[in-house]
């Protein structure tokens, strides 16, 4: 199967349903034969977003580009653009066969060569011998695979995922990440991802975008959105964020960061003097039994074993505090109740200028 | 069914006291199964089983035969009426389909303001007997009706809708079309939308999408809606009957045992063969339907998209619509044109317009709609009482063959009033009812049993979705809190299921009070007649039509106001649970 590679350019998009605006000024570019993810909460509007490149939903304002030409305004049939649906959308009334051969029949194509392309498209997601079964006699994850080769038998220009795991237990939904990794960068199609799961969009996605309230928050690698997020909703989003609020303060150089209860931590020189909020990591947290040069007192309040570390929510500087310890064999835990003090990396910090 | 330890300080019963082999110990729920089960053997099973057997029987000497069969297939009147039965079921179901098929897709895919308006009028057929509307059809599509008339003056020329079986055709496929439309449009929105923009996104769209995808995925929902159509068609007694088509079926079984004879054997033949139909068509249509529950829509997700229509097509739609529904309703605008007109004859429209017809009506026809109130207030509440407790038995119970009740009670879809009515005329003509000093077959009670037997099963099905949709939580909550099971039912299911019960007994009122099928054999005397024989008897002279007429629009007035006060109360009784749940 051979794709020409396309790549998506999205410029200045809007869409609301009625009055309600639901995606506000959408600019992205996607390059041919990435894998891209739509990350957020449910109402985001990734979904819409998605569906828009599709065809389906209210008309938005704005360009949608795929491989230079614009397609906002062609009806979803015209747009050669692939999409698995999130309910895997099989037709139960027609075998896995007859589902995998529509599009190609819908495109003319002559019947010898629907018949090869579909035992191709099905022999590459694994299913060669489910071709005559009816939908309903298939597993959640074979629906899956049959989907995803109905979508790519019509080698479409792009594809697009609208969650496609979230239906499946989650033993199968780690290994069909990688399979449908595998499959994209077999077929070297461009690709979009919507998930809500940041774990899904870190393990698969070449980069992703984070939206909220229909605004596309920060994109980038999943390393670029966890280790510098612009914004304390992509800190949250994207992993556990210990955030203090608190200004930092420069002074013949040296920068400190002091918190709302008065507490004081010393940074890497890049601060930049004002209010501000400082995004910790709970790996980037020590505890120690001691306190030193500017550790936060603290009480233990809780601790789990998560195996290989040990959660501990502290309360200090006025907040409660994710820590994360390595896990050694044999180790004595700390019991709450226990005084400690925190130890923070600040140079791994993120500081967030607070905007007003 | 678990069950907890008896309390001790219970009272033993007589079954405790008699020898366990006897008398097996039965739970109360489960005793109260085998009297319906009893109540349904009796009046139906055994009658239906009885004229299944004089069938094959010679009449003399009672041996075993088929020669009756052999004697209706030499006829050629017995073979005409079978094959002009079935010739009018087909094509009364492809005329339903023509007159739904419209109506289900506009109120489904678009957004169409004329929808309410399908909604309400296409199910005011139903609550027409079909009988009823005919006359009115003949006054209006006739040789002689407003239509024809005005075709010969304007363009010299005639279309016989009502010459013989057309008129059947007609009639019937005008007054059963809403089960299409109903079980239809319950499928168009059950479908899932993604299952529709999947075929978009790979290619497919207008009719190709429609034909490929859309239309077999509402299939299940179409070929119930033709199969309940076929068989009622096919069972129909009355309509032929009024517009005087006698070579079909029901028609020629009626004839030959009101006129030969009970003893006669081919009212029995063409029995078996009508209730051989009916199950043959029934099981058709389980086959289709066989694995198919396409019933697609997931959690959160709409059925089908809704299209806005343009200005062109929404006045197209509105002419497809209002012609649709001026054809529909046109029993019922005939029928009122009838029931104020002095003479209506080779006249579009009647000559003078009086209230006379309903004074007459009136003074006549008291005891009609008594008898009708009665019977089918009778047929209903027993149906209503019989169905939530199978419907219990069979959803919450463990008991052994609980899925009998269901399957007997179902059986009398099978089952035209026809062969109900010979099948108690045979059986009961020998019972003698005491203190009344009748057999029952001429008793009225027997008409009331007749008609709740006919209606059970559309009562049990209101039941059962009722029942349904009572989360098995709220029981054992109740139960836990130390209802017993009766309690239980009485003060926590009963009152749950109301809005539904309500509607089957409406539903089940409603239509047996319009049923001529299974009457029209069983009214022994005028005084017993219901009201659906009170119009027949009106309708039988050219100078009774009327005031047949006039008691055609009360027996509508009184099916409709009850469907309204229903729909009131399960509003009100909505509005008040979700008051309760806020």
């Amino acid at each position: 199967m051979k794709t020409e590679m396309a790549g998506i350019e999205i410029r200045d998009l809007h869409l609301s349903f009625g009055e309600t605006r639901v995606l506000t000024g959408i600019n992205l570019s996607i390059k041919p034969g990435e894998f891209f993810a739509f990350l957020g909460p449910s109402g985001s509007g990734k979904s819409t977003l998605l569906r828009a490149i599709a065809g389906f939903g209210p008309q938005p304002r704005g360009e949608i580009l795929i491989g230079g030409r614009d397609i906002a305004t062609l009806p979803p049939w015209k747009r050669d653009v692939g999409m698995v649906f999130q309910s895997y959308a099989l037709w139960p009334h027609m075998s896995v066969r007859d589902n995998v051969a529509f599009g190609l029949e819908e495109r003319k194509v002559p019947r010898a060569e629907i018949r090869t392309r579909v035992d191709e498209a099905l022999a590459l997601v694994g299913l060669s011998h489910l071709a005559d079964r009816m939908p309903n006699q298939l597993s959640g994850g074979q629906q899956q695979r049959i989907a995803l080769a109905r979508t790519v038998v019509i080698e479409p220009k792009v594809l697009l995922l609208d969650e496609p795991l979230s239906n499946l237990d989650a033993s199968l939904r780690v290994q069909m990440r990688r399979e449908l990794l595998a499959l994209q960068r077999k077929l070297g199609l461009t690709t979009i991802f919507v998930t809500h799961d940041q774990e899904e969009a870190n393990t698969t996605s070449d980069r992703m975008a984070v939206l909220d309230g229909g605004v596309i928050q920060q994109i980038g690698t999943p390393q670029e959105l966890y280790d510098r997020p612009v914004n304390l909703f992509v800190a949250r989003f994207l992993g556990t964020a210990n955030i203090l609020e608190g200004r930092v303060e420069v002074e013949a150089g040296a920068a400190r960061f002091r918190t709302a209860t008065g507490d004081v931590l010393s940074l890497p020189v890049e601060g930049r003097a004002g209010p501000t909020s400082i995004v910790l990591r709970p790996q980037n947290i020590r505890i120690e039994e001691q306190a030193g040069a500017g550790t936060l007192p603290g009480e233990v309040l809780h601790r789990e074993f998560l195996g290989s570390q040990v959660r501990y929510l502290v309360r200090a500087a006025g907040t409660e505090i994710v820590v994360d310890q390595s896990h050694r064999a044999g180790e004595i835990w700390l019991d709450p109740g226990a005084r400690v003090h925190l130890a923070a990396n600040t140079r791994d910090a993120v500081l967030i200028a607070q905007e007003g | 069914m678990t069950q907890g330890p008896q309390p001790s300080g219970r009272p033993m019963s007589l079954a405790d006291r008699l020898p366990a082999f006897l008398f097996p110990r039965l739970s109360p729920i489960a005793l109260v199964g085998l009297f319906i089960a009893l109540i349904l053997v009796g009046f139906l099973i055994y009658p239906v089983l009885q004229v299944i057997a004089v069938a094959f029987q010679n009449p003399v000497t009672g041996a075993l035969t088929l020669e009756n069969f052999g004697d209706f297939f030499n006829s050629s009147l017995f073979r005409q009426s079978f094959f002009n039965s079935f010739y009018v079921s087909a094509l009364s179901v492809i005329v339903a389909t023509v007159i739904a098929l419209p109506l289900a897709y506009i109120t489904t895919r678009f957004n169409f303001s004329g929808s309410i308006l399908i909604q309400s009028l296409g199910f005011i057929p139903l609550i027409m007997p079909p009988f009823v509307g005919a006359v009115a059809m003949q006054l209006i599509f006739g040789r002689n009706g407003t239509i024809n008339l005005l075709l010969r003056d304007h363009f010299g020329i005639t279309i016989p809708f009502m010459e013989g079986l057309n008129g059947v055709i007609l009639v019937q496929s005008i007054h059963y079309f809403p089960f299409i439309l109903i079980n239809l449009s319950a499928s168009l929105r059950n479908i899932d939308r993604s299952m529709e923009e999947a075929a978009q996104n790979l290619g497919a769209h207008g009719l190709r999408l429609f034909r490929r995808i859309v239309f077999p995925l509402a299939t299940p929902g179409y070929v119930a809606g033709a199969a309940l159509v076929f068989i009622k068609v096919f069972d129909d007694l009355g309509t032929p009957l009024l517009l005087n088509v006698n070579n079909m079926l029901a028609p020629q079984a009626y004839l030959r045992i009101t006129s030969v004879g009970l003893n006669d054997p081919m009212g029995y033949v063409i029995s078996v063969i009508l209730v051989a139909f009916s199950i043959l068509s029934l099981w058709a249509s389980f086959l289709v339907m066989r694995g198919k529950d396409y019933a697609t829509v997931q959690k959160g997700g709409g059925g089908l998209a809704k299209r806005d229509l343009a200005l062109r097509e929404k006045i197209l739609a509105y002419g497809v619509v209002l012609f649709i529904l001026l054809i529909v309703l046109s029993p019922h605008i005939g029928l009122l044109l009838l029931s104020f007109g002095t003479i209506w004859s080779f006249a579009p429209l009647p000559d003078g317009y009086t209230l006379a017809n309903y004074v007459r009506m009136w003074e006549g026809s008291q005891q009609y709609v008594m008898n009708t109130l009665l019977y089918a207030g009778i047929a209903a509440t027993l149906d209503v009482i019989i169905g939530t407790a199978i419907a219990y038995i069979v959803l919450r119970t463990g008991i052994a063959g609980r899925k009998w009740l269901d399957y007997m009670a179902t059986a009398a879809l099978a089952v035209p009033g026809v062969v109900l009515g010979i099948g108690y005329l045979r059986t009961f003509q020998n019972v003698d009812v005491p203190l009344v000093g009748k057999p029952l077959a001429s008793w009225w009670v027997i008409i009331a049993i007749a008609l709740m037997i006919r209606r059970l099963p559309y009562a049990l099905r209101a039941c059962m979705a009722a029942l349904q949709q009572v989360s098995l939580a709220l029981e054992e909550a109740a139960e836990s809190l130390g209802a017993g099971k009766f309690r239980t039912i009485r003060r926590i299911v009963v009152p749950l299921m109301a809005g539904g019960i309500l509607a089957g007994f409406v539903t089940s009122f409603a239509t047996a009070a319009v049923e001529l099928s299974a009457t029209i054999m069983l009214v022994s005397n005028d005084r017993d007649s219901p009201l659906a024989y009170g119009i027949y008897l009106f309708m039988q002279t050219p100078s009774g039509r009327g005031a047949g007429a006039a008691l055609g629009v009360l027996a509508v007035v009184i099916v409709a106001l009850g469907t309204v006060l229903s729909q009131i109360i399960i509003e009100r009784d909505k509005k008040l649970r979700t008051a309760g749940r806020a």
